[in-house]
This record gives C-alpha cells, sequence and structure tokens, in this order.
C-alpha cells in the first residue's frame, strides 16, 4: 500500500486531520503546476482551492486505477485550464461549502441542523419581506456568479443557453451557480432568523 | 492498490451535491445515493427545500428592480453573446 493510498483511505473514512495533510504535502508542486498555467500567484491559488474542492467532491469516484497524485494534477490541470480561458472568471474563494462546516460533526452529520423556515406557520416564507435583502446580496456577489444566477435564476434560461451567453462550461457554470445559491440561501437564512 | 468501499453518502457530502442534483448532472449511481440519503436524513431534505425556495425567491426579483448597473451588464452580455 503505497503512502498516499493510506492517506487516502482515510480521507474517506472523513479523517480531517489525513485531509490537511494531503493538502500541505501538495501545496507547492500544486501552486508551480497551477502557476505555470494561469497568470498570477492569486489565480493560482484559486486554482490549487479549487483542485481541492474537486477532490472532496468526486473522492468516491476516483477509482484507484491512477495514482493519487496523478489523479489530482488531472484535475488541478482541468481547473487551470478552464481558469485562465476565463481569466475573469474568477473561481471565488469566499463560499466554497454549502453549509458551515462547523455545523457538521467530525462524521459528517449534522451537528446544528437548520431551522425549517416554515415550521412555525402555516404560511409560505414571506416572500415580500425577504426580496430586499435577497436583491441586495444578488447585486454583492461576485461578478461570475452574480452574472450566472441572473441568468439562470432570475431570467429563467437553460443550463446551456447561460453557458452560451458566457462562454463558460458547463461544470463551471454549476460551480459558479452552487456558490452563488449557497450565498444567497445563507442571506436568506439570516433574514429569516431575524425576523423569528 | 486501493480498494474504495461503497460508502453512503454523509451529510455534508451530500449538501454539496444539491446543485448537481437539481442540475441533472449527477450519474445515476450518484443520483441514486443522494436521493437514498435524502430520505432517510431530515436535515438534508430541509436544505435541499430552503435551496428550492431560494430559487424560487430570486425567480421572483423583476429584471427592473435590479440596480442599473446589473441591468447594463446583462444586456452586453446578451449583445455580446448575439453578435458572435
Amino acid at each position: 500500500m503505497d503512502v498516499d493510498a493510506e492517506w487516502l483511505s482515510r480521507l474517506l473514512d472523513g479523517d480531517e486531520d489525513a485531509f490537511v495533510m494531503l493538502v500541505a504535502q501538495y501545496k507547492q508542486p500544486m501552486l508551480r503546476l497551477a502557476e505555470s498555467m494561469t497568470s498570477n500567484r492569486a489565480v493560482a491559488e484559486e486554482v490549487v482551492q479549487d483542485t481541492w474542492i474537486g477532490v472532496v467532491r468526486g473522492i468516491d469516484r476516483f477509482e484507484g486505477r491512477s495514482s493519487f497524485k496523478t489523479w489530482l494534477f488531472g484535475i488541478l490541470v482541468n481547473r487551470a485550464r478552464s481558469a485562465s480561458s476565463h481569466e475573469h472568471s474568477e473561481l471565488p474563494i469566499d463560499t466554497v461549502h454549502a453549509v458551515d462546516p462547523l455545523r457538521f460533526d467530525a462524521n459528517g452529520q449534522w451537528a446544528d441542523p437548520l431551522d425549517a423556515w416554515t415550521e412555525d406557520s402555516n404560511d409560505r416564507v414571506d416572500a415580500a419581506s425577504l426580496l430586499p435583502a435577497l436583491k441586495s446580496a444578488l447585486e454583492d456577489l461576485p461578478p461570475r456568479q452574480r452574472q450566472i444566477v441572473l441568468l439562470r435564476d432570475v431570467e429563467g434560461l437553460s443550463h446551456d443557453e447561460a453557458c452560451g451567453v458566457l462562454g463558460i462550461s458547463i461544470g463551471n457554470q454549476r460551480i459558479l451557480l452552487h456558490r452563488g445559491r449557497t450565498r444567497l440561501r445563507e442571506i436568506l437564512e439570516r433574514q429569516i432568523e431575524k425576523v423569528d | 492498490m486501493l480498494s474504495l468501499r461503497r460508502k453512503d453518502l454523509v451529510c455534508q457530502q451530500a449538501v454539496e451535491l444539491v446543485t448537481d442534483y437539481l442540475e441533472g448532472a449527477l450519474s445515476r449511481r450518484d443520483r441514486l445515493r443522494f436521493e437514498f440519503h435524502l430520505r432517510h436524513c431530515p436535515n438534508c431534505t430541509n436544505y435541499l427545500e430552503q435551496i428550492r425556495i431560494t430559487v424560487q425567491l430570486t425567480g421572483m426579483i423583476e429584471p427592473d428592480e435590479l440596480s442599473p448597473e446589473a441591468r447594463a451588464e446583462l444586456t452586453d452580455l446578451y449583445r455580446q453573446w448575439r453578435s458572435e
């Protein structure tokens, strides 16, 4: 069993220390590779960060046919390519988690579950009172996220249409949409908690 | 060689799949795992519901209500796309 396989198996078991170790171990090689493919350090750092998101999301699709390192660098190259071909499509570093990791326990189960938004009354959430905050949150999103959310959720375009408009890949579109919606949900949650 | 067990999703993974799920981008296997997880997890079901409500509410924003800057950005994009 090679060293990476052992780390990986710990990672699959939800071992956060293993994740931190892997990130630290590969930080420099990943940054170097990313920097060689992108225009500057900041973009390279975002690519590295984004690669780890890809790793976490795809970890159980990793089949062990290639080494972990090959797989990891393959993800990185893909991300770096799309970042450099859309230099301004910032892959933002603000909201990388759908839900604050502190709300989960070490096993990835909810420790602090969300309140149901409709629990206290038979009414749906009161849209009119939430729209102003939602609108302002939308306008505060980083540009690419804002554009995607505008096209998809405000304008109602399909994902193919939105990709055509922005000239981005369907995968990037999903990442940006995910982050944008994630942020808006958080803002709504705060608003709803304020009212209660 | 590493042998990977087929594992059930944990909540923290499930919430990251919500957009892919709504976009129909999950493989059949991942979709079934996701749906299986939701059937047993009211908290993640609640999260999915909140994202759905978020999308619905966002859809209630009228483009006219957007700031002039945001509207201009959008029309620029359309124009660029059309002219290609």
